[in-house]
């Protein structure tokens, strides 16, 4: 089946099989910091936005995602110029090996949009969907807090 | 107590112990670094691999007519076309203390999971297609699934035949026995004698994986000049150049080995496994190949800590101070023997010189072959079943002492300036290398955390809080090593730029550890140059010098020393350039804020001007070096890390409220780095305290291979965690550093179940402390209770008598 869909703000035109799952069409599409860590929505490596909605992209039928837009972690900021989640995520410390990095990126992002100013109770159980083994997420936490606050101050 | 800063220059430290940002932190938050399955191979082969689902069995026949049938099958692998090279897949240095015991493709299947073949494909769907289409015929064998059989006489027997050690150690797969280590000093019995208490239990603790977010991949190709590139998530490049080499039969010289950005390790990436696979693939079909595993194959296929079970003795005098110890290990190898001796060896090495004055020690250990999953090195590696069992009996110890645990830990704990005849016994592989330590802040570390959670106000009070929940306190302490003494190697080589900037090559092999970046410091520490101007390459084979790779807690102290030669070199050659140019003489000129200035500070001359002379004008060279490091010794890092617990006595549910870490590793070189190398290893210590377990159904299988079943911890389940840097100046340390990645995953079990003990008077010697064994251990004790008629509830403490608590 064919279909576009809109990656990052570019509409692009792809051809899939039906029981593709959203992952793997972006990965062959070359969108390969979306990651494969569980496969089973278990551990949040794969988040994308899907029309702003975090999802589990190994979860989500690609054909599904046909005429609609999807974020990844490239969509909010690039290495010239981050978003104030990612700075954050540097500057505390949150980032060990990075693997878990651009879904707990795009989790942080999902929260602060509901939620500008989350508690450290509400930061937790909004990143219960993000395994990480290298930091023990006390620096992601971090993070988030310091991300919320430039936020504010820049809104 | 070693003073901070005790061996500093006059110079500010300008990059030693400051807390920069990971040079590589912004590419991955804005994920522009690639991972190994990241990497776009056009044409590619993607390999599939067929597990026996049988613990034990010979593979009679293997027919494949059926697969190769299958449009866009290009090859099949198995033990028929793939030459039977022994091997051990364990990442360690030449000759390997493990059992050459492994083959690509084997007959004989050894554990349910074990490879039988591998199909390459146009994609990866046609792989796993023919995969399903191979048939195989197995002769089904009685399997071996219990390590407390392993050794009797009518066990089913793994190895065998040629099966050999590479080096001179016990290896007796007759008795499925893949590695055994004895040391003994002084007369146990007569410090059993003397004692006035003894304390004797046993201890288990379950397989457990590493769980890097990151599964293990590698893909392979053939570059323009005919020769093999591996891409892979290793953590020892080198050693897998080696080891392709000989599996795959192509010479060394045609292969490189490339390391990216690795998604995690933990030991777990410390092992050849995917790599050889691969280069067979690309090498065979001239064809670049790729193996990602899913998270299911690394859980049953790639390798786990090994599951141990522990046999104490510990006897005391009046004092508290112990006579004797015994020490009886016995280890689950699984199908292969990767790290099986030197893991064990590391369960004496790693404890016993920590209290160094005890006389009489025995310890005796053995790797056993099962028909399991296939254990390997893991963070900790062996110090952590050890520490489990060693830390609740000091707990038993001191309380029969009547002495508070904290106090007892500092009274014995070895000092600066002491050794334990432990280290020059017990090796890896071999015996051990004698050494003094040199710098040890443990005492601090226990007054610093103890305060920290408030161990007076909290140790022994069994507050309650609600209706069912108590609270308790626990206390480990444990030490690690700093690489491997004599057997470690790390080299670097830099290279200065016109700019004054510079390049600098390394082996070691960063995984997500910051190892690029604290080893860019201490070049810029030397150089006096911002860390922005080190420009850092690390762990390509073709490219950078040797080093054995990430593992054993040696890249800061080891690869970090070789880095600070090397730079100290260049720096040389950057004076004697400077002092050409400045008329004078090289020991009256230094370096600062990128630049070489004599000492009344009237001649100076700018990096730039010195490169740019140096590479043009006159006198012309490349200003560079290189430098290689062997450790001579193996510095401890130490910990003391306290648990409070709420215990719940309806469900035995217990958690963890707050956790301190007080850790000495020595000079830090980048504490927000070494802050997260033990806040990662005490999660992860947390999680196989509480929940984590390899779990089989009756004929080996792991029924649990996913993160649904096999649960690891999360944002939301972290207690409160402090982490306290306790400083100590190691002399043979790079800038007084020592090690940080290990120790820190040997506390969370033994001090959760001490502050369990604290709580409600129940001792659980099995990892994971769930629910229900707390709870069916505090019924045992009120049954008990109830029989002997005595009036206390379930709450009641079991003290051994002569107890001082009321």
């Amino acid at each position: 089946m064919t279909g576009t869909l809109s990656i990052n703000g570019t509409e692009l035109r792809v051809s899939l099989r039906g029981d593709e799952v959203l992952l793997d069409l972006l990965r062959d599409l070359g969108y390969t910091e979306v990651k494969e860590g569980c496969r089973e929505g278990a551990c949040g490596s794969c988040l994308v936005l899907l029309e702003g909605v975090l999802v589990n992209s190994c979860q989500v039928l690609a054909a599904s995602a046909l005429g609609r837009e999807i974020t990844t972690v490239k969509g909010l900021g690039t290495f010239h110029q981050p978003h104030p989640i990612q700075e954050a995520f540097v500057e505390t410390g949150a980032v060990q090996c990075g693997f878990c990095t651009p879904g707990m990126v795009l989790a942080t992002f999902a929260l602060l949009k509901k939620n500008p100013h989350p508690t450290e109770e509400q930061i937790r159980p909004a990143l219960d969907g993000n395994l990480c083994r290298c930091t023990g997420y006390v620096k992601i936490i971090e993070a988030v807090k310091l991300a919320a606050e430039r936020m504010a101050s820049d809104a | 107590m070693p003073k901070k800063n005790e061996k500093s220059t006059s110079l500010e430290r300008s990059h030693v112990g400051k807390s920069l940002p990971k040079n590589d932190a912004l590419a991955l938050a804005t994920a522009q670094e690639l991972f190994t399955a990241d990497y776009p191979l056009e044409g590619a082969l993607h390999c599939a691999l067929l597990y026996s689902p049988h613990a034990h069995a010979e593979i009679r026949s293997i027919d494949t007519e059926a697969a190769r049938a299958v449009e866009g099958v290009v090859d099949i692998l198995s033990y028929q076309n793939v030459p039977r090279i022994l091997h051990t897949s364990a990442g360690q240095g030449y000759p390997e203390p493990s059992p050459y015991d492994s083959v690509l493709f084997d007959r004989r299947m050894r554990f349910a999971g074990d490879r039988v073949a591998l199909v390459a494909a146009n994609t990866l769907e046609t792989a796993r297609e023919a995969v399903q289409k191979i048939e195989v015929d197995y002769e089904i064998l009685e399997p071996l699934l219990e390590r407390r059989r392993a050794m009797e006489k009518q066990a089913p027997k793994l190895h065998g035949g040629e099966d050999h050690a590479k080096i001179p150690v016990a290896y007796e797969p007759e008795k499925n026995l893949a590695a055994e280590v004895q040391i003994a000093f002084g007369d146990l019995e007569e410090g059993f004698a003397e004692a006035e208490f003894i304390e004797e239990h046993d201890y288990s603790l379950p397989a457990a994986s590493h769980c890097a977010m990151e599964p293990h991949a590698a893909v392979a190709y053939i570059d323009q000049r005919g020769r093999l590139v591996v891409i892979s998530t290793t953590q020892v490049p080198f050693h897998a150049r080696r080891i392709v080499s000989k599996l795959i039969e192509v010479p060394m010289h045609q292969i490189r080995v490339i390391k990216p950005r690795i998604g995690g390790g933990f030991g777990g990436k410390q092992e050849v496994i995917l790599e050889p696979l691969v280069a067979l693939v690309a090498w065979r079909n001239k064809r670049p190949a790729r193996l990602v595993l899913s998270r299911r194959e690394v859980f049953v296929t790639t390798r786990t800590r090994h599951a141990a079970d522990l046999h104490m003795k510990t006897a005391a005098g009046k004092d508290g101070g112990i006579t004797a110890l015994q020490m009886d290990c016995l280890l689950e190898a699984g199908a292969y023997g990767t790290h099986s001796l030197t893991v064990l060896s590391n369960v004496g090495s790693k404890v016993l010189p920590l209290f160094n004055k005890i006389d009489n020690i025995r310890f005796h250990g053995r790797s056993v072959y099962t028909n399991l999953p296939v254990s390997g090195a893991y963070r900790g590696y062996g110090a952590t079943q050890g520490y489990f069992a060693w830390n609740q009996q000091i707990d038993a110890v001191a309380r029969w002492a009547g002495q508070d645990v904290v106090e007892y830990c500092k009274r014995w704990h070895i000092r600066s300036g002491e050794t334990s005849a432990v280290f020059e016994a017990l090796g890896e592989g071999k015996e051990g290398v004698s050494q003094v330590v040199q710098s040890c802040g443990l005492s601090e570390c226990l007054d610093q955390g103890a305060r920290a959670i408030g161990w007076a106000e909290k140790r022994d009070k069994r507050i309650r809080v609600g209706e069912d929940k108590v609270k308790g306190m626990g206390l480990a302490v444990a030490m690690q090593g700093s690489g491997i003494p004599l057997i470690d190697m790390g080299a670097a080589s830099m290279k200065m730029n016109e700019n004054g900037s510079f390049n600098l090559y390394v082996g070691a092999t960063d995984i997500g550890t910051g190892s690029d970046t604290i080893l860019a410091q201490i070049a810029a520490e030397v150089t006096r140059v911002p860390i922005e101007k080190i420009i850092v390459l690390s762990s390509d084979t073709d490219l950078t010098p040797f080093d054995v790779g990430a593992y054993a807690s040696s890249t800061t102290y080891v690869s970090g020393q070789a880095v600070k030669a090397c730079a100290e070199k260049v720096a040389d050659q950057i004076l004697a350039t400077a002092a050409q140019l400045l008329e004078t003489k090289a020991e009256d000129l230094h370096l600062e804020a990128e630049t070489v200035r004599d000492k009344t500070g009237k001649k100076s001359i700018s990096f730039e001007e010195v490169a740019t002379s140096a590479t043009y004008n006159r006198d012309q060279y490349q200003i560079q070096a290189q430098a290689s490091h062997t450790c001579q010794q193996s510095p401890p890092p130490f910990i003391a890390q306290f648990a409070e617990v709420e215990v719940d006595t309806k469900t035995g549910r217990v958690e963890v409220v707050r956790f301190v870490s007080a850790a000495d590793c020595g000079q830090p070189i980048n504490p927000v780095l070494a802050e997260g190398q033990i806040e990662g290893a005490v999660v992860n210590g947390l999680s196989y305290a509480l929940w984590e377990e390899y779990r089989y159904d009756e004929n080996g299988r792991m029924t649990n291979p996913r993160f649904w079943d096999y649960r690891i911890f999360t944002a939301r389940d972290i207690p409160e965690l402090r982490t306290i840097l306790v400083d100590s100046q190691e002399p043979t340390g790079p800038f007084g550093a020592k090690s940080i990645g290990e120790v820190a995953i040997n506390g969370p079990a033994p001090a959760i179940a001490n502050a369990v003990y604290d709580a409600v008077g129940v001792r659980i010697r099995d990892l994971p402390i769930t629910p229900e064994k707390v709870w069916r251990a505090l019924r045992d004790k009120g049954a008990a209770a109830d029989a002997t008629g005595s009036t206390e509830g379930t709450n009641s403490t079991d003290q051994p008598k002569g107890s001082p608590r009321s």
